[in-house]
């Protein structure tokens, strides 16, 4: 890679951010635009996958929200990410959590590390 | 009113816009750029202007005398911008990152990646055969037409060298403009690999 293209890259990286791995569930305090005004949103949900590297990087959070399973992925470094907080830790042998998909309930729920 | 300038192709990144949207964007390193010569009607037939950009490291002496009425080395790349200008350039004088500004709408001009020889179903997007069920029609140029005309009709698409052609994208928007550095933040891919030179000058259906 060329230098100046990783510090433009760089530059953009936040660094506000608190560390979280694939089966945390966090909180993600997402910015909204409505017409002009403009208010935070929450998103709550186990992250399924981390991907990418640098500004590139992206998260995945799973909820399920009135029964429905909702998946959204956000780039790592977006500012409209308000605020991002670690609710629980999670305790996962693997990277992606694609199973979460197949299963329900008391089945889908993540071991907490203490 | 048209501007221009000569650089080199960094490589892709991307970028957040204030609104929180990704842009993809190539970083072209764009000048300082040297007025090497300026043409008129009356001495050349048309009015132009020639850019150079990059130092040879070893000039060719009469790349050096023509680079030396602009009182510089002789240039790599050497570009001509033709049509009305947004500025009277002279001889000499320095273009950098800064003649464009952020949301401009440009055209690059470049040389592509060579593919080497490449089949039809890669140099023409004609659709391949079967691969499987017997078939032994796979990546082949299939039928070339009639056999009554006896002849194969120009303009057939065939196999053969693909790439290393002058590309022109048009109607790419400058996300960005470094001007400490002279870069361009120019949004989607440029033709041509990593390092190469291209021309970045005002879109011609965006005037």
């Amino acid at each position: 890679m060329h230098p100046l293209i990783r510090e433009i890259s760089l530059q953009q990286l936040r660094q506000d951010l608190p560390r979280f791995r694939p089966g945390d569930t966090v909180r993600v305090h997402v910015k909204v635009k409505e017409g002009a005004r403009e208010r935070v949103q929450m998103f709550e949900g186990v992250v399924i996958k981390r991907r990418g590297t640098a500004v590139s990087a992206t998260f995945t959070v799973r909820k399920i929200s009135y029964g429905v399973g909702v998946e959204r992925t956000f780039p790592l470094h977006t500012p409209k990410i308000d605020k991002l907080e670690v609710v629980r830790r999670g305790k996962v042998r693997r990277a992606k959590l694609y199973y979460l998909r197949k299963l329900r309930g008391k089945a889908a729920r993540i071991k907490e590390i203490r | 009113m048209m501007k221009g300038i000569l650089g080199r192709k960094l490589g892709m990144t991307q970028v957040f816009l204030e609104d929180g949207n990704v842009v993809p964007v190539t970083v072209v390193e764009a000048g300082p750029c040297v007025v090497l010569q300026v043409k008129t009607p009356q001495t050349d037939g048309y009015s132009s202007v020639q850019l150079g950009f990059a130092d040879m490291k070893r000039p060719i002496k009469a790349l050096a005398g023509h680079a030396a009425k602009a009182n510089t080395v002789a240039k790599r790349y050497v570009r001509e911008l033709r049509g009305p200008l947004d500025q009277e350039y002279t001889v000499g004088q320095e273009v950098f990152a800064d003649t464009f500004q952020d949301g401009d709408v440009v055209d690059v001009v470049g040389v592509s990646k060579g593919k080497g020889t490449a089949g039809p179903v890669k140099r023409h997007n004609q659709s391949r055969g079967p691969m499987a069920h017997g078939s032994k029609y796979h990546r082949g140029v299939g039928s070339l037409g009639s056999i009554d005309a006896n002849r194969v009709f120009k303009g057939q698409t065939m196999g053969g060298r693909m790439g290393h052609e002058r590309v022109t994208v048009q109607n790419l928007q400058v996300v960005r403009v470094d001007r400490d550095r002279n870069l361009l933040l120019i949004k989607g891919a440029l033709p041509g690999p990593k390092n190469s030179f291209v021309t970045v000058r005002s879109a011609i259906k965006n005037r």
